[in-house]
């Protein structure tokens, strides 16, 4: 197999672990004045996601780095091309990061809240733009000669891009909700499992709007496939969640993002970020790539460090496997306010 | 981008492709520009810790004075011995800068005309054009000796590395820009930051020394001057660093990748100015922000008490999962 086509797919596989994992982070931060009633259930929705969301974010710098370094061309236009969406992007991250370490940090309801706001925010800005961005690499964007994005901003706001976000974002919501039912004890696993049901069902339908689409404009039989079984897992996961088997649920929509997202790597294939102006301008693997010993290099790299990273994720979440509920909250040292 | 190497250009692409691995790894600017770094980060590391100790040292009595005391004497110690690291890689970079990038040094000082034995002055009045310039304080052979590890080693000035660079790469596409001459940096920039930077690190080191030497053997300084100096002690090395920073990537200019891309020519196309202080203005604003939550959350951790001791039976029942969080968001 080329190596080209090797990263091609080494990136589809980061952006999957991207997805499945700070997916569910993304929806516990959108749930968090859905799903707790009190500031003891609020931490426990946060402290669910405490230790692992910055490790899952790290997916998305690697797939970010991985595309500069092997289709160079591909990172210039698309960080280019996209500069506004990648930018609101980058801003809900910073706000949504800095809020997960400062928010236990101040002690008086004020502070909390307004944090939590950042959170809701910093949560819902990106689970919305990733799918209206993949949406639109996949129905191809203005792209001259020179490899250079030519629309504007709002040219990525249409109908198919829209939808694209829609089912990230209520994908996003319902594995969060499933991860809650999955991560705590109490009222709040009842609440969360009842919620992820419910936002199952209207995911489900958009998303198969959403994959639909995709695969009469640009599907291939492999697509196809990954598609029906994405749609099936999803439909798996929510049985298993009405039966209470949590772990099962949560599997359900791991693979089905897994699977959708491979889905649309498979339908974009070969091309990276094929051009609406003319075919000819297409971005490929091949005329966006950097040279075989460029990637040789990479390749090797990647072999040695991957395992190493993939084994320290996996440790994070044996440490922290146990459930949490209220009583695993300390009681907060001081109740005047900082400053 | 200050020694590009490793990579060669291939004309059927337009674009530096990687030639070899190991030679980027290894490149001398990498290797030794790294460790200056991370030496400057163990100093600002050790400023702070001494300058909130020795804050906190100088208000408290008894018991918890001889803890604050210890914060001192490790705070300090970092800051002396990663002072010495930051100097030896400062001196080793300065002779490979005079080496690969002689413009960036001719820049530091100001230096027009190509000089054996030449100086290094502490403190200039004037425009630095070359012109009217005129050294207060002017230690002879000192640049040379930084340049070259020789007092009367031979550093290039200004105006013969325009003429060499012009000569090499044509007129310089970027000098309308940013450059008071072709292949320039702004000599004000690089002159006053290259002072500041070796100055103000140079004197967070000396306060170490000083602070280990006020603080032996059970001494407690009252001098108000020290105290009160400790309030502005974290910033010096915050400071001295960002001095080196504009130092450094001025004195690169006009090259985004030196001899061989222009900074001017380095922009994206498909990126409009718009967009560009959009993000630059979303950024300050964020950060200008975030600057004062942190500021405010610091202050409050350097006023709140110590934390007690941690007790040895804390561990004991690791086992009882019904325990609240160690640490909780």
């Amino acid at each position: 197999m080329e190596l080209t086509t090797v990263w091609f797919a080494l990136i589809a596989v980061l952006w999957i672990g991207y997805f499945t994992l700070e997916g569910f982070d993304f929806g516990v931060g959108m749930l968090l004045p859905v799903l707790a009633k009190d500031e003891q259930e609020r931490r426990v929705m946060i402290n669910t996601i405490g230790p692992v969301w910055d490790g899952n974010e790290v997916w998305l710098l690697v797939a970010g780095g991985a595309t500069f370094a092997a289709f160079p061309e591909w990172y210039a236009t698309l960080f280019s091309g996209f500069y506004l969406p990648l930018l609101l992007i980058l801003l809900a991250l910073i706000v949504r990061g800095v809020a997960f370490e400062y928010r236990a940090k101040g002690h008086y309801p004020q502070w909390r809240s307004r944090w939590d706001a950042a959170i809701v925010i910093g949560s819902f800005i990106p689970s919305l733009l990733w799918g209206v961005a993949f949406a639109n690499i996949l129905r191809g964007v203005p792209i001259d000669a020179q490899k250079e994005y030519t629309g504007g901003f709002f040219n990525l706001l249409n109908p198919y891009g829209l939808i694209g976000g829609l089912t990230t974002l209520l994908l996003f919501l319902t594995h969060g909700a499933i991860y809650i039912s999955l991560k705590t004890d109490g009222d709040i696993r009842v609440r969360a499992r009842a919620l992820a049901v419910k936002v199952g069902l209207a995911a489900a339908g958009v998303a198969v709007v959403f994959l639909l689409w995709t695969q009469v404009m640009t599907g291939n039989v492999g697509s196809a496939v990954f598609f029906v079984l994405a749609a099936g897992s999803l439909l798996a996961g929510l049985y298993a969640l009405l039966r209470t088997r949590e772990g099962w649920a949560f599997t359900g929509t791991f693979v089905c993002i897994a699977l959708a997202v491979a889905g649309l790597f498979v339908a974009l294939f070969p091309d990276v970020m094929p051009s609406s102006t003319a075919d000819a301008f297409n971005l490929t693997t091949t005329n966006a790539s950097s040279t075989h010993y460029t990637l040789k290099v990479m390749t090797i790299v990647a072999v040695f460090f991957t395992p190493i990273v993939l084994c320290y994720q996996a440790w994070t979440y044996w440490v922290f496997r146990k459930r949490i509920s209220v009583h695993h909250i300390p009681p907060d040292r001081v109740e005047a306010p900082v400053g | 981008m200050q020694h590009p190497v490793g990579y060669q250009y291939n004309p059927r692409t337009g674009r530096a492709e990687l030639h070899d691995f190991f030679a980027v790894l290894l490149n001398k600017v990498q290797l030794v520009t790294f460790p200056h770094v991370v030496t400057a980060a163990y100093m600002t590391a050790g400023a702070f810790v001494a300058g909130i100790a020795f804050w906190r040292f100088a208000r408290s009595e008894g018991e918890i004075k001889e803890t604050f005391r210890r914060g001192v004497r490790t705070g300090a110690s970092v800051m002396l011995v990663a002072g010495l690291g930051v100097a030896i890689t400062g001196d080793v970079s300065g002779k490979i800068m005079t080496e690969v990038q002689p413009m960036k040094m001719a820049a530091a000082e100001g230096l027009y005309d190509s000089q054996s034995k030449a100086p290094f002055s502490i403190f200039t009045l004037g425009s630095l054009n070359g012109e009217h310039h005129k050294a207060i304080i002017e230690v002879p052979g000192l640049l040379s000796f930084l340049g070259t590890g020789s007092f009367t080693g031979e550093v290039k000035g200004i105006n013969d590395l325009r003429a060499e660079y012009k000569a090499q790469y044509g007129q310089d596409p970027g000098a309308k820009y940013y450059s008071p001459g072709d292949y320039t940096p702004i000599i004000p920039v690089t002159y006053w930051t290259f002072r500041f930077m070796i100055g103000v690190g140079l004197l967070t080191a000396g306060i170490g020394l000083l602070l280990l030497l006020t603080t032996r053997r059970g001494r407690a300084p009252t001098n108000q001057w020290l105290v009160h100096g400790a309030i502005v002690l974290p910033f010096l090395p915050i400071a001295a660093n960002a001095f080196g920073w504009l130092f450094t990537e001025m004195g690169r200019q006009p090259w985004a990748v030196f001899g061989v891309m222009t900074t001017a020519n380095g922009d994206s196309p498909g990126v409009s100015a718009g967009y560009v202080a959009t993000s630059m203005i979303a950024y300050i604003l964020l950060y200008a922000v975030l600057i004062v939550i942190e500021v405010k959350l610091m202050l409050a951790a350097v006023k709140a008490d110590l934390p007690p001791d941690p007790s040895p039976d804390d561990d004991t029942d690791a086992g009882d999962t019904d325990r609240p969080l160690a640490f909780a968001y």
